[in-house]
């Protein structure tokens, strides 16, 4: 088992965010977790890479092992650094004024396997052949798309083998939304395990191999996306009914 | 390889004349006082620039630290080589002084340094402006402290450096602050030019920019906080160990909120996270300041005003972040600055 959450409780202040989840990811899996705005989705991920405040809440209680061991304790540099967990934040989060290949040398900041790093570099621009074009153009000039190409790739070049997507969809159009996708599932196939997160529950369950539903910081419904994708429930969340 | 020499040998070759100039008393003593003034600027703008600029968080008591460092050299090389009422003797024979005053400028940066680090560990715990707040108080703290102390002169200030200048210069006739200044200012444009230039740098870069994607890009962005404030702060008390022996005397109320805003507004005029504009601004300034003299007191009217002006036109500075070489690429045969 890669990464177990157990009874996982957060809040926000006093604000209950999480109601105690449960959920796993198994090595070399595409898990997501779909729901609907305020369903605890992001504040998940945080609560993951263990992010200080205010952007993640406060753990109350539960526990989250990786490998089998605990990270609750784990500070969120290391959690890049060591466990080669790495999160494509929501908004992406690029570094705007610097270049795209600064960007991704950026993400390399705490490797120091040089030879590894090149590969990573021909991977990234093989995977997204645009990012390769843009190398030398600032960051905040390239469209959303490639945008969002440029922050998965970022992620990838933190040497991680486990990825977190916060939902990479979002301002895409449905073209390069998959392209994103096929690229991810590329990943996947060369033995990157995923967690994602998305609102669009119809895409997220075609691409996924496993699913759980969030709503309002309970998982109410998991399952493999082929038991998911014809439930009520899911057509209730997805719509936000 | 020739040109890798240009930029060192043009360096030395400024030093050389500034220093035959001020030898041969071609230049008196106030353009003299200027011209290392000049120097001292230079380090406090391009040391608060690393916090303020490149890192991109707002420090505005860099006076604290100033002060602690000219406090702390003061006193050490006072107590060291200069008959002094409260501290009697000079323990060493005035010969040493050229040797040992490198040491205690840096000791000074140390013990500046180390305030820097009392002052980040609190309030990098927290995010956003908390800074400024902090280290305006801290610089208040630092100054009141100081005005405590009577053994260190209190309120009246503190001299006596002037007696240890001359014991320099009474051991080989040369004018020694120049060399002091000039060779302090180069290393730490050097020390700061590589800092931001490292992979640490980036880091540094990388928290200006966003700190959540920092920190999930595995940058410690607490610790390379903690350095990048503790260097800052380190600097700017070698600029104040240099000030005071230049002057030859410190008082604490010359290093409050006025000199931190004087620090802040060079930083401003050059450009935020350009180590060129810190240089730039700071020659500028100085300059303003004693061509305004004339005006007095009206001096705090104008220059604000220029600032503002300088606002409304060009916000982002004079350089911007960008350094000399990015404006004259050619300049790169000469030296690399990124």
């Amino acid at each position: 088992m890669l990464l177990e959450v157990k009874d996982l409780k957060v809040q926000y202040g006093n604000i209950a965010a999480l109601h105690g989840i449960d959920f796993h990811v198994r090595e070399g899996e595409i898990v997501t977790l779909i729901g609907a705005n305020g369903a605890g989705k992001t504040t998940t991920l945080y609560t993951i890479c263990r992010l200080p405040p205010p952007e993640a809440p406060k753990l109350v209680a539960g526990d989250i092992l990786f490998r089998g061991q605990s990270i609750v304790k784990t500070e969120p540099h290391d959690i890049v650094r060591r466990l080669h967990i790495a999160l494509v934040p929501e908004g992406r989060h690029i570094f705007g004024n610097l270049t795209v290949l600064e960007n991704l040398k950026l993400a390399t900041f705490a490797r120091r396997d040089q030879e590894k790093i090149n590969e990573d570099y021909e991977r990234i621009f093989d995977l997204f052949p645009r990012l390769a074009e843009r190398r030398r153009q600032r960051s905040e000039l390239l469209s959303g798309g490639e945008q969002q190409m440029l922050a998965v790739g970022r992620a990838l070049m933190s040497g991680c083998q486990f990825l977190m997507l916060d939902e990479p969809s979002m301002g895409l159009a449905p073209l390069l939304m998959y392209d994103m996708f096929r690229a991810l599932k590329r990943l996947n196939e060369e033995g990157m395990t995923i967690l994602l997160i998305e609102q669009n529950a119809h895409v997220a369950l075609e691409f996924a191999h496993r699913g759980y539903l969030l709503e309002t910081g309970n998982i109410v419904l998991a399952g493999t996306s082929r038991e998911l994708m014809d439930t009520p429930e899911v057509h209730k969340a997805y719509l936000g009914g | 390889m020739k040109q890798k020499l240009a930029v060192p040998v043009l360096l030395f070759a400024l030093l050389a004349v500034v220093m035959t100039l001020v030898q041969f008393e071609v230049i008196d003593l106030y353009i003299q006082t200027i011209i290392l003034f000049i120097g001292i600027n230079i380090i406090i703008s391009s040391s608060l620039n690393l916090v303020n600029g490149h890192m991109g968080e707002f420090s505005c008591g860099h006076a604290g630290f100033i002060a602690v460092g000219a406090y702390v050299s003061s006193v050490l090389s006072v107590a060291l080589f200069a008959q002094d009422r409260i501290f009697g003797a000079p323990l060493l024979p005035p010969q040493y002084t050229v040797y040992a005053f490198p040491v205690i400028l840096v000791i000074g940066g140390l013990a500046a340094a180390f305030a820097g680090l009392l002052v980040a560990l609190p309030s990098f715990r927290t995010r956003g402006d908390y800074l400024a707040i902090i280290t305006i108080a801290a610089n208040y703290i630092i100054i009141t402290v100081i005005i405590n102390i009577d053994k260190i002169g209190g309120a009246r200030g503190f001299m006596g450096m002037k007696r240890v200048v001359f014991a320099m210069e009474d051991t080989a006739a040369i004018p020694w602050m120049v060399l002091w200044v000039f060779l302090f200012t180069i290393l730490s444009i050097i020390a700061i030019r590589r800092f931001v230039s490292s992979t640490y740098g980036k880091g540094i870069i990388a928290i200006q920019q966003d700190e959540v994607a920092a920190e999930i890009m595995s940058v410690n962005t607490n610790k390379m906080k903690l350095i990048a404030f503790m260097l800052s702060s380190g600097l700017a008390g070698i600029a104040g160990g240099l000030y005071a022996h230049v002057i030859g005397y410190v008082n604490p109320k010359s290093f409050d909120i006025l000199k931190s805003t004087e620090a802040l507004v060079m930083v401003y005029l050059g450009g935020m996270g350009s180590i060129t504009g810190s240089i730039l601004s700071a020659v500028l300034f100085t300059l303003l300041l004693e061509l305004l003299r004339p005006l007095q007191i009206i001096k705090w009217i104008v220059i604000p005003l220029l600032l503002i002006i300088l606002m409304q036109f060009r916000p982002e500075g004079i350089m911007g972040n960008r350094e000399l070489v990015d404006i004259f690429p050619k300049l790169k045969k000469f030296y690399r600055f990124k």
